[in-house]
């Protein structure tokens, strides 16, 4: 028995059928422990005041943000090398996902930079990193939409993927590199290691707990809609031929 | 119950609710999807298994 | 390879269309976006490295569809997919070919419009060599985000959403090279990351763009 065995559409969906229940359960019950923690018993910290709870947000869905990414290039190399068609449509169903991930740290970001730093918007290399991160989904997720054939679509995208994540790491290093040109930007990057004390720690881990099992959710949910629409259009086509 | 987020209430409660917004989009249009996928499907299912037998 | 070289050189410059516009558009935007700032000439020479950089990165982007559509159209990329040279040349090939229509040429003609913008001095030698470095890239990026689009009917917006996140790290070192440049500032690092750029990029993106055109003829 091997991990291989999964890449069957059948034996995935009777996997994920079971799985899911526990999934959306346990998802439940992290974010709404870590984001109830977090937004009704934690102190003020002393520098951020009551901005410091945005912090359960903004630092969960930026991770993902990026690890969805990851997992997207994984199983995009999976298909490559393997061609199993549900590690192609995992890829295709995470994406959208991580998009509103990474949606979510802009968002909140920029609500937390405002007070904090007096601006909305400022070309620090962390937020110029995320939105070259989300046109790249945007990209990804197009590309997708527009190529008919599944099989086509499947292997334009991984290749996209690829070649996507070696110029997003370029793109991270370049934009790091640009900006420390312009301003020693010391105020700006929290270092978050180092200003996160216990208090606010164990709440935050349950968070980052509770956004990696939504992602699961999320995914193994839109990876069962995503077989069911390939079944789908071969029955579909296989009534045409009859 | 509330807690006093003092002078910056609308950047924390105006974070918690974009989140909220964006994860709910997210997780209405997945459901959305497969509950409108598995109804299709569910019925060529039915007619396809019909016309075979 | 040589003659296909000439030949998709030849074919650019008889149809024309394609081959000017993406100069006009330099010539236009480094024209307008004076009258738009205004005629100040300390902003304008502070943003002109950019300007500059962004036009040249803006009119490579017009060109790029036709790449490969011209020939996916009239059936010769079938063709020179099984010519007896491989693929991976004739992309890099058909990326040399872009490059000696739009980029020379948008280097050759930057240092003219950089006086509209009011470049400083010292900025022209290191913009006319940052050009000549990075506009390969730009050209190998978008054969690889043309193959990528090459099967569909209306692929000139989707390519150009591709390929913009890619231009990224090019545009960022073109434009500190310039800039560096023109306030005389040290610019090896920029201009050793911007050359390393094209040659990682002419050395791996044909094989990408390759394996992408053979998805797509299959």
């Amino acid at each position: 028995m091997s991990i291989w065995e999964y890449a069957n559409p059948k034996k995935f969906m009777a996997l994920s059928a079971r799985a899911l229940p526990w999934a959306v359960g346990l998802t439940l019950v992290l974010l709404v422990t870590g984001l109830v923690w977090g937004f009704f018993f934690t102190p003020d910290d002393y520098k951020q005041g009551s901005t410091v709870k945005i912090i359960y947000l903004h630092v969960p869905s930026a991770m993902m943000a990026i690890n969805a990414w990851v997992m997207m290039l994984v199983t995009s190399l999976i298909w490559i090398v393997r061609r199993h068609h549900v590690s192609a449509l995992a890829a295709k169903a995470a994406a959208p996902v991580g998009l509103t991930f990474t949606l979510i740290a802009l968002v909140t970001g920029a609500l937390w930079g405002q007070p904090m730093w007096g601006t909305w918007w400022a070309w620090d290399p962390r937020l110029t990193s995320f939105l070259i991160l989300t046109l790249f989904y945007f990209g990804y997720m197009a590309l997708w939409a527009a190529i008919e054939d599944p099989d086509t679509a499947a292997d334009l995208t991984s290749i996209l993927c690829l070649v996507g994540s070696v110029f997003a790491l370029l793109s991270r290093y370049a934009v790091l590199f640009w900006n420390q040109g312009l301003h020693q930007g010391a105020s700006l990057s929290l270092d978050k290691k180092e200003n996160v004390s216990d208090v606010f720690w164990l709440p935050l881990v349950i968070c980052i707990a509770g956004f990696v099992l939504l992602f699961v959710t999320m995914v193994l949910l839109r990876t069962r809609t995503e077989i069911r629409a390939r079944r789908l259009k071969a029955l579909l086509a296989r009534e045409r031929v009859a | 119950m509330m807690p006093d987020l003092g002078k910056y209430a609308v950047a924390v409660l105006g974070s918690y609710l974009a989140t909220a917004l964006l994860i709910a989009a997210l997780v209405a249009l997945t459901l959305w999807q497969s509950a409108r996928m598995k109804r299709a499907l569910s019925e060529v299912e039915a007619r396809q298994g019909k016309s075979d037998g | 390879m040589k003659a296909l070289l000439l030949r998709d050189l030849r074919l650019a410059f008889r149809s024309g269309g394609g081959f000017g516009l993406g100069l006009a558009f330099f010539f236009l935007l480094s024209v307008l976006v004076p009258l738009g700032v205004g005629p100040e000439g300390g902003t304008l020479s502070r943003i002109a490295p950019g300007i500059l950089w962004v036009g040249a990165l803006l009119a490579c982007l017009l060109s790029l569809d036709r790449i490969f559509a011209l020939d996916h159209e009239d059936g010769s990329l079938d063709l020179l997919a099984t010519a007896p040279i491989p693929l991976e040349a004739v992309v890099a090939v058909k990326a040399l070919a872009h490059w000696i229509v739009t980029g020379l040429p948008l280097t050759l003609i930057a240092p003219g419009l950089a006086i509209f913008l009011n470049l400083p001095p010292a900025g022209y030698p290191w913009l006319v060599l940052s050009l000549l470095l990075g506009t390969p890239a730009l050209s190998i990026i978008g054969a690889f985000g043309a193959a990528l689009t090459v099967g569909l009917r209306r692929g000139g917006l989707l390519l150009s959403l591709l390929v913009l996140p890619l231009y990224v790290p090019t545009l960022i070192f073109g434009g500190e090279v310039v800039r560096r440049g023109a306030e005389h500032m040290a610019l090896a690092t920029p201009l050793a990351l911007l050359a390393a750029i094209s040659l990682g990029a002419a050395a791996l993106l044909p094989f990408a763009a390759a394996s992408a055109i053979r998805v797509n003829l299959r």
